[in-house]
């Protein structure tokens, strides 16, 4: 199945947890240390580097890429650290998060809460992702390295539903 | 004696950089194959999924895995051997050299703890020396992930918890790190020793291959059963259910003493990048 995140979102509600997706559009890139500063600027009433309204984020820090080249290897990093910071990213209009791993009960509330979606990407799989990333725009936290925010045009990028927006868990379910 | 120019050991390391984080090494990829057989559905297309990525990363030069490690080196000299220059330097501007050649990920902090910054060179490796018979020198390499490096663990068990704590302790531990260590995974046990061999073990255990056969037979019993355990927890590849979560079991040991049992867990993803060179 493909969707696309940005114009399609209301076809999140149909997936169930494992489902295959494959997933196009834009996506923000944000792992450990710009969840701690996006944190801080929400707690000071900042201004945010992009809007979270409606909006994905990626759990990913990517390697450099090497000239003629549009993005490293990009496979997902453990989303489990970003649990503390991801419900009041959620209650603020962020949509769907792709990562890898478990999520917190927490999380699993904000999720159910605010009609949102963990997708799981393949952990370790960094090169077939990075095929299928279209365009990089520079948002913010440059000097974070692998660790600053993208905008990324993604196209068929290959997930599984990890929570779907009833809140089922594919890796608790039994079969 | 031997000499032997360290820049002969930095060229080694800059070189292993590049050939290590581009593949798969083959007995991996072997072992994936065989295991994409056994499965269905999800857990099938899960393989499907890696294999491909190995195929994309060394056709296209990616690297196969974003998080490009950090670097462990085993180093074993012979006895008869002089190194000529600074061994531990080299081995560092080998990592410094081959990251940045090979555009991979800086991934080191230097103060874990305060400060935390990124050293910019991937640099320090993690290095541990030892000493061999004869006038070679043997390199053992690895590009370790953290993912699954932060599932790993370690008990002090008594020793009347004897095979049955050791292999409750083993199971727990690859359950709890389920998802998060990237699954298939390797799972290397170190027993014996003291608080901090016990570990070292479980870390040598990753680095042999996966067509070895433990030499000996109660450890090689105990590896087919703590595998066939682990793979009925039905965690599954990427955590989706399924016949694999671990590829295979490896353990190590050593003499303890009489008022212990420690055991380690080491655990590695399937992204296990290990080489091993002899000069
Ligand atoms: S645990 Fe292994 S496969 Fe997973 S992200 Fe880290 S290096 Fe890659």
């Amino acid at each position: 199945m493909r969707i696309n995140v940005n114009t399609e979102q209301e076809r999140f509600a149909k997936l169930h947890a494992g489902d295959l997706v494959y997933l196009s559009g834009e996506v923000y890139t944000a792992r450990d240390a710009a969840h701690k500063r996006l944190s801080k600027m929400i707690e000071n009433n900042e201004t945010l580097p992009f809007e979270l309204e409606k909006n994905g984020i990626y759990y990913v820090g990517p390697t450099p890429s090497r000239p003629g080249q549009i993005y490293g290897s990009a496979g997902p990093t453990t989303s489990t650290r970003m649990d503390v910071y991801t419900p009041t990213l959620l209650d603020r209009g962020i949509k769907f998060m792709i990562g890898k791993g478990r999520r917190d009960e927490k999380v699993k509330q904000a999720i159910i809460r605010n009609k949102a979606i963990y997708f799981i990407a393949a952990g370790g799989a960094g090169a077939l992702y990075a095929s299928c990333v279209k365009k990089v725009e520079a948002i913010a936290f440059a000097d974070l390295l692998s660790e600053a925010i993208n905008k990324l045009t993604i196209e068929d990028f290959p997930v599984f539903v990890g929570i779907d927006c009833q809140g089922n868990d594919i890796y608790e379910e039994e079969n | 004696m031997r000499l032997i120019n360290v820049d002969t050991i930095k060229e080694i390391i800059r070189e292993s950089c590049s050939s290590l984080l581009f593949n798969y090494p083959s007995d991996i990829e072997e072992a994936m194959s065989l295991a994409a057989e056994k499965e269905e559905g999800r857990a099938k297309k899960a393989f499907e999924l890696l294999l491909e990525n190995s195929r994309i990363a060394s056709q296209k030069h990616i690297p196969i895995c974003q998080d490009t490690g950090m670097v462990i080196v085993f180093v074993h000299v012979g006895k008869e051997v002089l190194f000529e220059g600074n061994i531990d330097e080299a081995i560092n501007d080998g990592v410094r050299i081959g990251y940045r050649q090979e555009y991979l990920r800086q991934s080191v902090v230097d103060d874990p703890l305060f400060k935390r910054e990124n050293t910019k060179d991937n640099a320090p490796a993690i290095i541990y020396y030892d000493y061999i018979d004869g006038d070679r020198v043997i390199i053992e390499m690895m590009a370790k992930g953290f993912g699954s490096e932060n599932t790993s663990k370690i008990a002090m068990l008594k020793p009347a918890q004897g095979v049955e704590g050791v292999k409750n302790f083993v199971l727990d531990t690859v359950k709890q790190a389920g998802p998060n260590a990237c699954p298939p995974m390797i799972v290397g046990v170190g027993i014996g020793g003291s608080f901090e061999l016990a570990p070292l073990l479980a870390k040598k255990a990753l680095l042999r291959e996966l067509t070895d056969v433990n030499p000996d037979p109660n450890y090689h019993q105990l590896e087919d059963e703590l595998l066939a355990l682990i793979n009925q927890l039905n965690i599954g590849p990427l955590g989706l259910k399924g016949k694999t979560t671990a590829l295979k079991v490896q353990i190590e040991y050593y003499p303890t003493h009489i008022a212990a049992l420690p055991v380690a867990v080491n655990i590695c993803c399937h992204v296990s990048r290990h080489t091993k060179v002899v000069i």
